[in-house]
């Protein structure tokens, strides 16, 4: 099965790739190490991000919510219940999973804009929730130090947990992207009311699409409590939502790994930059204009463009 | 097999359908014909469900689809072309038609099965009988206009239907393409044992093929018949053909 859905050289770079990831750790600075780990997290964010925005067409404005969701909903398992671990890593992709059907059931009756502003104002509404609810949540100041197991006690075995659950996740993902589910949502995407038309229940449809994707924000929301140990209201603030848009819009919409790609590059500018301004969002926003103007079909559509395939392609690229 | 009654439809104040009715008997080729702006468009969406009639009923093998959403009506066995070519751009060709099997084979929720291993056959044998098989690999949005009227046609045959509803399916085609669309239409209706239901403004091409035909005129229906009685209807002459 995977021999006829695989490319081998796109194959052999990423399986480099991995193993380099793999070797990285112990050979460069613990901060490196934990620049990579964050870029893993939010990568995985920015992808299940797009699976609804560049795969499914909707407009999903609101996707940070559901990551804090899962973070919070680990972190307070974790420290407020004698729960067992696994209970809790369980809890947070399906809760996140679950406020996902909640909020997706009002959205998908609704049409584009429409249905961001409708998600923006739920997802806040969260947000607003936890922000100020100080006695269960911690309100602003958010809940640190929670412990992890002592499996993931240092930070290099945090790296090989997350880098592990992303690579399952990233299968995952990419098997659900190529199957007669995939290609029925990129159909939705393109033509919804063709689609209507050839019998397909176009809002069940995109809400089992929400409720995927946002089972794996909830998967990158527990990876970010495995990371830094600390929850706060910040990780389903609005502002988050836009920057992970903003990384799969970079990255390429169309495109399987553009959002990872988006995410790393947006990760590094702000560490980097942000070591010399503050404002590197300025930076951020000038890289953006740019792109809008010369690679509209995002950084990694642009690559599979020059080498041969076009983005549009990318759903029979494999064949060839 | 499929009968219309007394349906209306109003935008606004505007009555797009007034009180037209129509019968499809199995197997039939029936065109529908009248100028711009007659209704016929209108008259298709209400069969298929995308708009909802005011007035009146749809029946399909002696079931009331009326309200049924265009999903549903299409699960019937009803299925149709749109008049601007409305595929998914996005997609290759191949992957236009297969949605529609997928559909039809109630096999689109599949998560982790390769879609290019699911219903390859039959996607493969659409293409093939409309002589699409070479462009299989193309982006739909990149061939060309009369390709893409063709590739309408075939996402249609996908859902394998019992009724087949073209709208306007020659719409901005060459009169060589018209000619080379409705021989292949014909050859459909022939080979499948379809029953067809198209509309058309141009009434040479329908006097060729068509069985039936249901003339309409400002959202009504002046008459449905024989292409010889329609040729003789004074009302149809005065109205239609401009008493040539």
């Amino acid at each position: 099965m995977f021999r006829r859905i695989i490319n081998w050289k796109s194959f052999w770079l990423l399986l480099a790739i991995f193993i380099v990831l793999l070797i990285l750790p112990p050979i460069i600075p613990r901060f490196y190490v934990y620049i990579i780990a964050l870029m893993f997290v939010t990568g995985l964010l920015a992808m299940s991000l797009n699976m609804v925005v560049g795969h499914g067409g909707m407009f999903q404005f609101h996707h940070a919510a559901f990551y804090g969701v899962s973070a919070y909903t680990l972190a307070l398992i974790l420290t407020k219940t004698s729960l067992p671990m696994w209970v809790g890593f369980a809890a947070g992709p399906l809760m996140a999973a679950l406020v996902g059907l909640l909020i997706g059931l009002f959205c998908v009756r609704l049409t584009r804009l429409y249905f961001g502003m409708l998600q923006i104002s739920l997802g806040s509404l969260i947000w607003a929730i936890i922000f100020r609810w100080y006695s269960f949540t911690g309100g602003d100041d958010g809940i640190h130090g929670i412990a992890m197991p002592s499996i993931l006690s240092s930070l290099n075995s945090s790296y090989y947990f997350i880098l592990i659950i992303l690579v399952m996740c990233l299968i995952a993902m990419y098997l659900i992207f190529r199957s007669p589910f995939g290609t029925t949502l990129q159909a939705i995407r393109d033509n919804p009311q063709r689609c209507e038309a050839v019998g397909i229940h176009v809002r069940r449809h995109q809400l089992s699409a929400i409720v995927i994707a946002t089972f794996f924000a909830g998967i990158a929301g527990v990876l970010f409590v495995v990371l830094e140990r600390s929850v706060f209201p910040d990780l389903l603030f609005w502002v988050l939502s836009l920057e992970i848009f903003i990384m799969c819009l970079l990255g390429g919409w169309f495109t399987f790994l553009g959002p990872m790609l988006g995410a790393a590059i947006t990760v590094a500018l702000r560490t980097f930059a942000g070591i010399y301004t503050e404002y590197w969002t300025l930076i951020l926003g000038i890289i953006l204009i740019l792109l809008i103007f010369f690679l509209p079909e995002g950084v990694m559509g642009y690559f599979l463009e020059k080498f041969g395939h076009h983005p549009a392609q990318v759903g029979e690229r494999s064949s060839k | 097999m499929l009968r219309i009654e007394d349906i209306d439809k109003s935008f606004d104040e505007f009555m797009a359908v007034d009180g037209a009715g129509l019968t499809v008997g199995k197997g039939e080729l029936v065109a529908v014909i009248g100028p711009n702006g007659a209704g016929k468009t209108t008259l298709f969406n209400l069969i298929t469900g995308q708009l909802k009639p005011d007035n009146g009923k749809v029946v399909f093998m002696e079931e009331d689809i009326t309200h049924l959403p265009p999903y549903q009506i299409c699960k019937k066995g009803i299925a149709r072309s749109f008049q601007i070519a409305n595929i998914f751009p996005r997609l290759t060709v191949f992957g236009n038609v297969q949605v529609a099997v997928l559909s039809q084979q109630r096999r689109s929720n599949r998560l982790f099965r390769p879609a290019k291993n699911t219903a390859v056959e039959e996607t493969n044998s659409i293409l093939e009988s409309l002589g699409l098989l070479d462009k299989a690999r193309n982006i739909a949005g990149s061939l060309s206009h009369g390709d893409q009227r063709i590739l309408e046609i075939a996402i249609a045959l996908g859902n394998d239907p019992v009724l087949l509803i073209l709208d306007e399916p020659t719409a901005g085609m060459s009169p060589e393409e018209t000619s080379a669309t409705m021989d292949l239409i014909k050859r459909l209706a022939d080979m499948h044992g379809l029953t067809i239901l198209f509309c058309e403004h141009d009434m040479d091409v329908v006097f060729g093929i068509a069985q039936s035909i249901m003339v309409m005129h400002q959202g009504r229906t002046l008459i449905q018949g024989s292409p010889e009685q329609v040729r003789e209807n004074e009302e149809v002459v005065n109205a239609y053909l401009g008493g040539e």
